[in-house]
């Protein structure tokens, strides 16, 4: 495998901020957002970006509006392949109802993640809309779903794989990519 | 005159030399004019055919579990040329009528002698006394009367069955289980019922019934034959009773002395058996008991049940296992760490139960006696497999253990019922005749 | 995890995760929508040899909320009262495609038994058999217990609990510890969670060899007060045909000795929970007060039968088949 590095701590921080803009230019401020990481990686990403939100609009609170959903009962393939256990679901105590909720993970891929989590959304309650904001979209969509914010476009090819490493969890922010060697 | 010579076989595991058959009966090799069929018996152990005091063959009454042929079929590739078949058949074996229905049936087989035994009380209901008198004095002669499946619980009904027998020498085969101790009862009481939740048989439900009919049998001078004993406390009980000069006898059966407690943590019924299946301390107490003549007797227990009573939960099975085929297997197994030999082998399955059931042409290879003999394989490599047996009952316990021990030929009163494991022919028995042809 | 049978096949890791999964289940129940899709299009058949309303209809209740199609089958008036064997019924449960078969029966190992008899190929929980086992009853005690233990709401959705044990705890269960499932799942899962297991009841009552159970044993009731603070104290229902049996004298004798009457009740230290299986003989082995009692999470226990049946039922059922692409 050849590791290449596409987007290091910096760039991850920009990017960010740059969505934090993003969000709250088409959200015309920070009034009633919801941003809610989906687990694992998208958790801590969602927590900065409201911290930016925050910063940006000083009447936003970043502890109120941030939360998290599991999407892994809604999966489509829970049947096949390992045990999987739920991840916390915590959704602010606003709820989500006529609010703007700005889904967070970190790689927007085939979209069955996203698709099982506007399910899981729907169970909660009945948003206003609802934003996709990704750390990288790397295409090959199975499903027609598409990110409002994305921090970087990647083209890859199929069998290469994307990784995204966040300092919360893995102690250094990076995105890299990885391909098999070509035989 | 019909003859067999059996050539080269090791006389209860010991001397090798021929033995001699004429007309049924064991005679001098050297009175034998013409040897007539001969079996070479080299590298085979020969040993007196096995006698079962405790048998239960189903017929009359449930036919689809055994019948009298198959379970005489069963016992002749077992080694047994007697068995005692069990009173509990539907109707109950308390009365002349079906104690000489079975004694015919038994004979009509012609593959071991079926010696039945009549119930003590009417039913086995234990409230009144079967007519023991008619039943021995029957053309199936019986001298062992037994409830068992029940116990003769009301003392007083014991004290005048253990007196009354006395008349023609009976004696009561006691089937030990104080009832009020054992409602509901489903195995062994003891750290592993505890564990599964299933109602326990403790072993002091056995005891104090063995403790009183020694005390009864003392106390009337009768004799009493102790059924399937199972705890160590039974084998105290008996060695002291015999210490104090007392007319008991006592019985093991194969799989008590060889399984334990542990196998109902399967839950499979296969291991459900009355009584239950005890600790490996009543397993090593009933091995010393047998090893040192406390304990007189292997009785199989042997108990067919069809399918749909065994392939089913814990709680609504039958108790019961079979065992005729793998009896001499067993008990090998399990004494293999006592000083046991052939002879001992002999003693428990043959002779000693001939003696208590009073069969003189059973159980001795002495020339003069019945010619009832099986020859044993001794360094077989046999792996159990019930579907091979000869009974209708698939709940042998043993299937899939390795046994050393085979059973080659087996022969009734002069006739090879048993050539090479396999059955051969019935024994010509004659219309009213004898074995003795 | 193929079956749910008996808690001593669970590890402690097991029972942690099974809990924790049951925390967010709990949270289901607070929803606009209390359902979850994980099991549609499955079927699980509850399979109840022996009356019991209440856990069959937790069972159901956490078979539904998972999306799973349910089916009652009551052996009462059935053909099993007709003489049609456990196999029979099984294979018949098996060809109709059953996805998890709950089974309650009233001999010990019958869920055992069809989860090692090759009738049925899917995966069976225990809910309760003989006097045997009732695994998700010694869950739901347990998961309350891990609330009460961490100062938190003993039922609905709360945080904290997640990860956590019963080390340090000490629980009494009190009454017929011999005839009780309940009883023997909770020994060995309050032990497996790291907690000490006190029981207590009249000697008659007691299961053969009790003193080789993980537990400490007392006879009498004010001794163990006396020298435990106890977390919880469990009491058990005495069964009305244990009344005539010679267990003991009388009911008023049990009371007097075994029962939590209103004097025990007011001795107990203020942070004893009181806990019951239920249905409770109220004046019988519990007094109304304690019953009654703010300390009483009876009903939280109810409550939290379902998310931890839901817990178990998405372990059983999830994750099974072959390992495929992921």
């Amino acid at each position: 495998m050849r590791h290449r590095t596409v987007l290091d701590s910096a760039e991850i921080s920009r990017a960010i901020s740059r969505i934090a803009h993003e969000v709250i230019e088409s959200n015309k401020g920070a009034q009633g957002l919801v941003i809610l990481g989906i687990p694992t990686r998208g958790v801590p990403l969602a927590r900065r970006l409201a911290e930016k939100i925050a910063q940006i609009e000083p009447d936003a609170d970043a502890d109120a509006i941030t939360g998290s959903l599991d999407i892994t009962m809604y999966r489509d393939d829970l049947r096949r392949g390992k045990l999987r256990s739920p991840e916390p679901t915590r959704i602010p105590p606003t709820g989500i109802d006529g609010r703007t909720v700005v889904l967070v993970d970190d790689v927007l891929f085939s979209g069955r993640t996203i698709r099982a989590a506007l399910d899981a959304l729907a169970d909660i309650g009945r948003p206003d809309a609802v934003r996709l904001a990704v750390l990288v979209d790397r295409g090959h969509r199975s499903l027609p779903i598409r990110a409002d914010h994305v921090g970087k476009n990647l083209p890859t090819a199929i069998d290469e794989r994307v990784s995204v490493t966040v300092a919360e969890i893995d102690g250094e922010d990076a995105v890299t990519i990885s391909a098999p060697e070509a035989a | 005159m019909t003859s067999l010579l059996i050539r080269n076989a090791s006389v209860l595991g010991g001397e090798v030399r021929d033995l001699a058959i004429a007309d049924g009966r064991f005679v001098e090799v050297e009175a034998l004019a013409d040897p007539g069929r001969v079996i070479d018996a080299e590298g085979l152990i020969a040993l007196p055919g096995f006698v079962d005091l405790h048998t239960h063959l189903r017929e009359p009454g449930r036919e689809d579990a055994e019948t009298v042929l198959t379970g005489s079929q069963s016992a002749a590739r077992g080694g047994y040329t007697a068995v005692h078949a069990m009173a509990n058949t539907a109707p109950v074996a308390d009365t002349a009528g079906v104690v000489e229905q079975v004694w015919n049936l038994g004979r009509e087989a012609g593959w071991t002698e079926v010696v039945p035994i009549g119930a003590v009380t009417v039913g086995q209901q234990g409230e009144q006394l079967a007519e023991l008198g008619a039943m021995a004095r029957s053309a199936a002669d019986v001298r062992i009367f037994s409830d068992d499946g029940h116990c003769v619980a009301d003392p007083l009904l014991m004290r005048r069955a253990l007196e009354y027998v006395k008349t023609f020498d009976g004696i009561i085969a006691q089937h030990s289980q104080e009832p009020r101790l054992t409602e509901g009862a489903q195995m062994n009481e003891g750290i592993v019922s505890s564990e599964l939740g299933l109602p326990g048989w403790p072993a002091v439900a056995e005891e104090a019934i063995i403790a009183r009919d020694i005390l009864l049998a003392e106390h009337v001078g009768s004799r009493l034959h102790v059924c399937h004993l199972s705890t160590r406390g039974s084998v105290e009980l008996v060695r002291w009773a015999k210490s104090r000069g007392v007319a008991v006898t006592a019985e093991v059966t194969p799989h008590h002395l060889m399984l334990t407690d542990e196998l109902v943590r399967s839950y499979d019924p296969l291991y459900k058996v009355n009584p239950p299946l005890r600790t490996r301390a009543d397993v090593d107490a009933v091995r010393a008991g047998l090893a040192d003549g406390t304990i007189d007797v292997i009785g199989t227990d042997h108990a067919p049940h069809t399918a749909e009573h065994k392939c089913c939960e814990w709680t609504a099975a039958a108790m019961g296992m079979v065992g005729m085929e793998t009896a001499l297997a067993i008990v090998v197994e399990a004494m293999r760490d006592h000083d046991f030999g052939w002879s001992d082998v002999a003693r428990v399955m043959s002779s000693r139960p001939a003696e208590i059931s009073g069969l003189p042409e059973q159980g001795s290879l002495a020339p003069g006696r019945g010619a009832n003999l099986v020859l044993v394989d001794p360094d077989a490599a046999v792996r159990v497999d019930p579907n091979e047996h000869a009974t209708l009952g698939r709940n042998n316990p043993f299937a899939g253990f390795e046994v050393s021990t085979r059973i080659v030929h087996t022969v009734l009163y002069g006739h090879q019922v048993v050539a090479d494991g396999s059955l051969t022919t019935a024994h010509p028995i004659t219309e009213g005749g004898s074995w003795i042809v | 995890m193929r079956h749910l049978l008996s808690t001593t096949d669970l590890t402690r890791d097991d029972a942690v995760d099974l809990l924790d999964v049951a925390e967010e289940m709990a949270q289901v129940s607070e929803r606009e929508v209390k359902k979850l899709p994980v099991l549609r299009g499955r079927t699980v058949v509850n399979l109840f040899f022996e009356d019991s309303t209440r856990t069959r209809l937790s069972f159901e209740a956490a078979a539904k909320r998972l999306s799973a199609d349910v089916i009652n089958f009551s052996a009462k008036g059935s053909s099993v009262s007709k003489g049609e064997s456990l196999q029979d019924t099984m294979q018949t449960l098996a060809a109709m495609g059953a996805d998890a078969v709950v089974v309650r029966h009233a001999g010990s190992g019958t869920p055992h038994r069809l989860a090692t008899s090759g009738w049925i190929d899917v995966p069976i929980l225990n809910a309760g058999d003989g006097t045997h086992e009732h695994p998700t009853q010694a869950l739901l005690d347990s998961f309350t217990l891990r609330r009460v233990r961490g100062g938190l709401p003993a039922s609905g959705p709360a945080e904290g609990a997640r990860g956590t044990d019963l080390a340090g705890s000490t629980v009494a269960i009190v009454g017929d510890i011999l005839h009780s499932r309940v009883a023997r799942s909770n020994v060995h899962l309050l032990n497996t969670l790291g907690a000490q297991v006190v029981l207590i009841g009249p000697p008659t009552l007691m299961p053969w060899g009790v003193e080789e159970w993980p537990a400490e044993v007392f006879y009498d009731y004010d001794d163990a007060l006396a020298a435990h603070e106890f977390d919880a104290v469990m009491m058990l229902r005495v069964q009305l045909e244990r009344m005539h049996q010679s267990f003991f004298p009388n009911p008023r004798e049990y009371t007097r000795l075994w029962g939590l009457t209103p004097q025990r009740y007011r001795a107990l230290p203020g942070h004893t929970a009181i806990m019951h299986p239920g249905p409770m003989n109220r004046g019988f082995e519990i007094c109304a007060e304690a019953a009654d009692s703010p300390r009483a999470v009876v009903l939280s226990q109810v409550a939290n039968g379902v998310a931890v049946r839901m817990a178990a039922l998405y372990r059983l059922l999830m994750g099974t088949e072959s390992e495929g692409r992921s």
